[in-house]
């Protein structure tokens, strides 16, 4: 994985000093809270419901056992012993104090790490897919693309203060893991017909309260002008976007109003002139980067054996491991979502185990997914029993991966000032159902995401199954929607109507399993399945 | 060069050139490209800098208006007129705060004109934050990625 070398290390000290100093102004009362915030929240920092939030970037999802160990002891020394891991590929504290948040910086620049425009309207850290590098069926491993665009995007001077947020996913294989476009700009890393490697852009894709797919914007831009283009796609944005509505300012409204084709035929000419000015690294900078992520050393004929006579581990194998590209390795994700519990939340101790394991059984690295689970990309097959094992043991080998039981939730009232209504308790809810009834597992693939508002930090609208949170006449009440979905078939789910309480929509969410499951065809998921015999025969079910 | 930081009681607190100021207040985007005798403009975050780029040669002042420090178009505007190579004044004006300094800095500003004044020790430490920069932008400072390849190591 990427390393600091003198220079990024000399970058982030840099912030810490900036925003240390800045947080002193504020707390002398020599800025005021509205120019304060800007700049806390470039630095990660949100003030939620009960206190502020931290949101530390892990970029791409990527990290290793010191940064596990870190998070762990961040969690322990300023938090309440937890963390959350979020849809971005990152984590977020919800109990940390103005005071303490300079100092926590500074340890995570111990490891390599940092809050750096992790929040506020500017470019946020970049995704990836969260099997980068270790995948069979990828073209090239992405993240070297994403490492070149963190840097470029790092604190730059002309896109700090954009119209909105900004977010950008990297990926390089045909299926999509990372609902990349479902981003500002989603890159898909290609060969052409010359067998070259470049990058297709698709431009103004993202979820909130106006969703939209991203369209293809340009098909092949060569590596040596990556950088170049995509400054292209920001300045037009910041030109134009619009500052006098927050709600119609992402990217997605521009492009959507202007339409694709003059948006990009804007871009052409602003990435024409910008052409001429030199601003893109060359390509040795990517070569340089690249070297990080050679593979690590696998061992050459190692057995593609492996024992499944145990059927508790027989199952997590089917459902949490995926394959690798290296013959007699897998990769193994680690479900965060217990039944009943948090999604995505991990104890200090949970994040010092999940270190020590990756340390172990994965080359020093672990990634974050977009689900909210821990994957550990590159592990020998001959080592998988023993590592489910101490897995199991603690309380981490849960075998729901992709299932009802892996649910994807924003923290909802529980600490969002945004949340009309609460997301976690609906999650536990959820799970604890379907663990108790048995169906989870042979529902199989069924992915149900949950936002407590609009604003979709849940993705409900990328969900087979969705589930938004609303506020009717100060009450909670959740609205069901039905199939969405954010991989390469990318659509968006659809309301099936009047919403419900909280237990009622546990009950629609049975039901609506139970339609699939009586009208299913040979080797059809939910999603295939609703596709095929459409939203009547659920409403039916659910409402008459 | 005079210390910009020392600057007089004028209401432009930091100004980084020696020449002479321009004397006359300037004109909006659209009067300048009906009549363009002035020789100083002001661009509202609205209008679109690419309009003054046939006219930089009869211009010695552009004023980049920021009515909200929020707002951040002027950043691009700024940084069209450099690219364009107009060397003339460009002058920050309105909600232009300290942490925003050493941005526009690079975006090509070499005048602020802030509606309150800056602290001018919080100033200097705010120009001095960046030990290098990762991106090309309107300034002379060398990207971190030319600092690595320069003598083709990896620094």
């Amino acid at each position: 994985m990427y390393r600091y070398d003198k220079y990024d290390q000399a970058m982030v000290d840099a912030r810490v000093a900036e925003f240390r100093d800045q947080a002193r102004r504020r707390l002398e009362g020599k800025m005021t809270e509205d120019q304060f915030k800007p700049l806390r929240l470039q630095n990660g920092l949100y003030l939620q419901l009960h206190a502020y939030m931290l949101r530390v970037a892990v970029p791409y999802g990527t990290l290793n056992a010191q940064q596990m160990h870190m998070l762990a002891d961040i969690a322990d020394k300023y938090d309440r012993g937890y963390g959350h891991f979020t849809t971005r590929q990152n984590i977020q504290y919800n109990w940390i104090k103005l005071e303490d948040t300079a100092d926590i910086l500074a340890d995570l620049a111990k490891v390599e790490m940092h809050a750096i425009q992790t929040s506020g309207n500017c470019i946020r850290n970049i995704s990836s897919d969260q099997y980068a590098g270790a995948a069979a069926d990828e073209l090239i491993d992405p993240r070297p693309y994403a490492e070149l665009l963190r840097q470029w995007s790092s604190f730059h001077p002309e896109f700090l203060a954009l119209p909105r947020k900004f977010k950008i996913c990297v990926i390089a294989s045909e299926t999509d893991r990372a609902a990349m476009k479902l981003h500002d700009i989603g890159i898909r890393i290609v060969k052409n017909d010359a067998g070259e490697i470049g990058a297709a852009f698709y431009v103004g894709g993202g979820m909130g309260r106006t969703p939209m797919i991203a369209p293809l914007i340009r098909e092949f831009v060569p590596l040596d002008q990556l950088i170049t283009y995509a400054e292209a796609c920001l300045r037009v944005y910041n030109r134009y976007g619009r500052r006098d509505n927050k709600f119609k300012a992402r990217i997605k409204i521009l492009v959507h109003e202007l339409g694709k084709e003059e948006y990009a035929r804007q871009v052409e000419e602003e990435f024409a002139h910008l052409l001429t000015q030199d601003i893109e690294p060359p390509l040795a900078e990517l070569e340089r980067i690249k070297e990080y992520f050679a593979d690590p050393a696998f061992e050459a004929g190692a057995s593609d054996e492996i024992d499944l006579s145990d059927p508790d581990f027989a199952l997590w194998v089917k459902n949490n491991c995926h394959a690798h590209k290296q013959p007699g390795y897998i990769t193994a994700t680690i479900s965060l979502k217990p039944v009943g519990g948090i999604p995505g939340d991990a104890s200090a101790a949970q994040m010092h185990l999940m270190a020590e394991l990756g340390k172990e059984y994965s080359f020093d690295e672990m990634r974050v997914t977009h689900a909210q689970n821990i994957v550990l990309p590159h592990v020998k097959k001959a080592d998988l029993y023993t590592l489910w094992q101490k897995l199991d043991e603690a309380g981490l080998g849960a075998a729901n991966l992709d299932s009802i039981e892996d649910i994807i939730a924003c923290p909802g009232l529980d600490y969002c000032s945004l949340a009309n209504a609460r997301s976690i308790p609906v999650a536990q809810k959820i799970s604890e159902r379907f663990a108790g009834n048995g169906k989870t597992e042979t529902l199989g693939e069924l992915k149900l995401k949950i936002s407590g508002c609009i604003n979709a930090c849940g993705h409900h609208h990328a969900g087979h199954i969705g589930i938004l949170g609303v506020d009717k006449k100060g009450l909670e009440n959740y609205q069901l929607l039905l199939g969405g979905c954010e991989g390469e078939d990318t659509s968006l789910g659809k309301i099936t109507g009047p919403g419900f309480t909280e237990d009622g929509i546990v009950d629609a969410v049975d039901k609506a399993a139970d339609v699939y499951l009586a009208q299913r065809q040979e080797g059809e998921r939910f999603l295939d399945t609703y596709r095929r015999i459409g939203m009547d025969p659920f409403k039916e079910a659910i409402y008459g | 060069m005079a210390d910009p930081l020392a600057a007089g009681p004028d209401a432009v607190q930091f100004r980084f050139r020696d020449d002479e100021p321009v004397d006359h207040p300037a004109v909006t985007v659209d009067s300048f490209l009906n009549q363009s005798n002035a020789s100083a403009v002001r661009i509202e975050p609205g209008d679109d800098a690419r309009e003054l780029v046939p006219h930089l040669e009869h211009i010695r002042l552009v004023e980049i208006n920021f009515p909200s420090f929020t707002d951040g178009r002027g950043y691009s505007s700024a940084r069209i007129l450099r690219e364009a190579g107009y060397t003339g004044e460009l002058r920050a004006v309105g909600d232009v705060l300290v942490d925003q300094l050493g941005h526009m800095r690079r975006c090509g500003f070499d005048s602020f004109e802030p509606d309150h004044q800056m602290n001018e020790d919080d100033a200097k430490a705010a120009l001095r934050t960046w030990p290098e920069v990762y991106q090309a932008a309107a300034d002379t400072r060398a990207p971190i990625w030319k600092l690595r390849h320069k003598e083709g190591s990896h620094g």
